[in-house]
């Protein structure tokens, strides 16, 4: 009853679109800036976007999401731009360039928004909302924008699939082959800088950069080919961002915006840890089965070869957990009556030995 | 042996100089290369060799100079030019399979808007087949060896079918079986009529991997039939006393030292 009386709330709609168009935008773009290096440019212009804000509200006096969005446009790309040219033309590097961007923007977007709030401008009443995102405040209008901005850059993506593709993975040979590179990584850009304009009504500038990189990181653990990545992003973002709403709403008053980009967190670190092959925990276990067999092919190895000396103690060689395990795999047995000191009575099956016979025959080949 | 044909160049350069941060890398280069020719371009680190291949395919940008492939403009040439970038010039950490990565050999065929198909995909596993990797076509790049990525950047060139190949020292970091099979495929492409350009680090294997050479320290020290070029007082002059040579077909033997 709860649920429907949940999925019937008017608020609850729009956040819950909202947060599943945020995921689908932001996650295959993400994807792009992540691989490309530039998962750090989201940041920048997210943060970049508040003077545009704040400038859009200056000069419209309102807080149409029109003109929200072309100000953290312009402001955000000029950021990303200054800082491409910082980069090419200074000796700064890459993080340098952005750190200085990225802050220097922002602090004049604080400044702005002081300066906005000390006129006492009635209808500015929660723009700093913007800050760390406000879902509860998205309207339907809001909505129709932010799917058609999402729809257009998912159209273009299509389309020029082969060109991101191959600018992605190897940009001086896309150029060898006549592509206009320049043109596609301007592009590839200002689509992450729409992507953050989608989301600054959800998350806010602050936290905008973890829906760039939290989606695509995840996704990355689990694909295989880049289309592949690209879907398993849009579904994670979508993911946390209706998981993150729900909770959100359930709750009554935690922040929607920051529970999105938790959840997002969350599914990062299990895909870090619990994804096949690439997952930690895979590397774990692989690290122990291989140890383990290797230290079974020296026992074996090492009472075949010294079988006919038994002052060559197999007791020397290394755990009696191993021994044990291999006598319960049928290749060992012990003879508590012959047994010696020294070898414990350890021997070799007529199965460990032909065992031991195919580790030395692997053994040689390999070396040789 | 390949055949000389004088009144074909592959490739020609004219006046072209390349300056990064106010220093010249390359000066007023001149050069012809014949087509059908294996032609090794070899010098000290940083004489510009890479940088040579690069700028020639419009990557970095040049100051002055004029090349021409094929006798017309490389601008127009495209597609008759094929390009073997260094190995670590891409991060092969990339989502994708070896047959992915050298069906992207012919997107510059398939224009703006056409998507690669079965076509595409069977001449990708063919280019792999040359390159003896045709087991490995859906292995994720990452999986791949240094000798298996070097090979499949080869293929990736050879499914464009160009006429002249630049390669960029293809046969860094690889073992000597990769060597060998890489050096097989080049030759068989020569054989052909193919043209390529290689840009090579190993001064021991030059004689018996080339039959033209370029010595390039920042400007051209001699170019032309391999067994005129490398000679002591050439390399003398690119390398300049860091130069330690063993020859055993010609007494070239002397070792730093002596060189003053």
């Amino acid at each position: 009853m709860v649920w429907l009386e949940l999925l019937s709330d008017y608020t609850f709609q729009n956040v819950v679109i909202g947060a599943s168009l945020l995921g689908l935008i932001s996650g295959p773009l993400g994807c792009f800036a992540v691989l490309r290096r530039q998962s750090l440019l989201g940041d920048a212009i997210s943060h970049a976007a508040l003077p545009g804000i704040c400038l859009s509200f200056i000069i419209t006096g309102s807080r149409d999401i029109g003109g929200i969005i072309i100000g953290s446009l312009i402001t955000g790309s000029a950021a990303a731009l200054i800082m491409l040219m910082l980069t090419r033309l200074s000796r700064l590097k890459t993080d340098a360039a952005l750190g200085a961007c990225l802050s220097i923007f922002f602090a004049v977007g604080i400044v702005l928004l002081t300066y906005i709030q000390s006129t006492n401008n009635a209808s500015q009443g929660g723009l700093e909302a913007f800050l760390f995102g406000q879902a509860a405040a998205t309207l339907r209008s809001d909505l129709w924008v932010m799917g058609s901005i999402t729809l257009v850059t998912l159209l273009l993506l299509a389309v020029f699939w082969k060109q991101a593709k191959l600018v992605t993975f190897d940009a001086e040979y896309a150029r060898t082959l006549g592509m206009p590179i320049t043109v596609i990584e301007a592009s590839l850009t200002a689509m992450v800088a729409l992507a953050v304009v989608v989301g600054l009504q959800m998350v806010g500038v602050i936290l905008m950069a973890a829906m760039i990189v939290a989606p695509a990181a995840a996704a990355r653990q689990w694909s295989r080919h880049l289309g592949g990545m690209l879907t398993i992003a849009a579904g994670v973002g979508i993911v946390s961002g209706v998981s993150g709403a729900t909770i959100s709403t359930l709750s009554r008053g935690l922040a929607t915006g920051p529970l999105i980009v938790l959840t997002a967190t969350a599914i990062v670190l299990i895909s870090l840890a619990l994804a096949p092959g690439r997952g930690l925990l895979w590397g774990v276990i692989k690290h122990y089965r291989q140890k383990s067999a290797l230290q079974k092919q020296q026992l074996l190895y090492a009472l075949y070869k010294h079988s006919a000396d038994p002052s060559c103690a197999p007791s020397t060689l290394g755990s009696r957990r191993m021994l044990n395990k291999l006598k319960q795999q049928g290749y060992l047995t012990r003879s508590p009556r012959g047994a010696t000191p020294s070898d414990g009575g350890w021997g070799l099956t007529a199965q460990g030995q032909a065992e031991a016979r195919r580790v030395i025959a692997a053994f040689e080949e390999l070396a040789s | 042996m390949a055949i000389f044909n004088p009144t074909d160049t592959a490739l020609s350069i004219k006046n072209l100089t390349v300056s990064y941060h106010n220093q010249p890398v390359l000066w007023d280069i001149d050069l012809d290369i014949p087509a059908g020719v294996m032609a090794g371009i070899v010098g000290p680190n940083g004489a510009g060799k890479s940088t040579l291949i690069k700028s020639l395919l419009g990557l970095v940008p040049s100051l002055s100079g004029e090349v021409m492939v094929h006798g017309r403009p490389y601008a127009t040439q495209r597609k008759r030019v094929g390009y073997v970038p260094q190995r670590s010039s891409v991060d092969w950490d990339f989502p994708t399979t070896a047959l992915d990565v050298v069906t992207m050999g012919l997107y510059g065929r398939l224009g703006w808007l056409k998507r690669p198909g079965r076509k595409e995909r069977h001449e990708a596993q063919e280019a792999l087949e040359m390159v003896g990797m045709s087991a490995l076509a859906e292995r994720q790049i990452s999986q791949l060896s240094g000798g298996q990525q070097q090979r499949v950047f080869l293929a990736r060139a050879l499914v464009q079918q160009a006429d002249v190949y630049f390669l960029d020292e293809p046969m860094a970091g690889v073992d000597a079986t990769t060597e060998r099979a890489i050096i097989d495929i080049l030759r068989r492409l020569r054989d052909a009529g193919k043209t390529l350009i290689v840009v090579h680090h190993d001064l021991q294997t030059v004689r018996t991997y080339f039959d033209w050479l370029l010595l390039l320290n920042v400007r051209v020290i001699a170019s032309g039939k391999a067994e005129e070029v490398f000679k002591i007082d050439h390399l003398r002059q690119a390398y300049g006393g860091q130069i330690a040579l063993l020859n055993d077909n010609e007494s070239l033997m002397f070792s730093a030292s002596k060189v003053k």
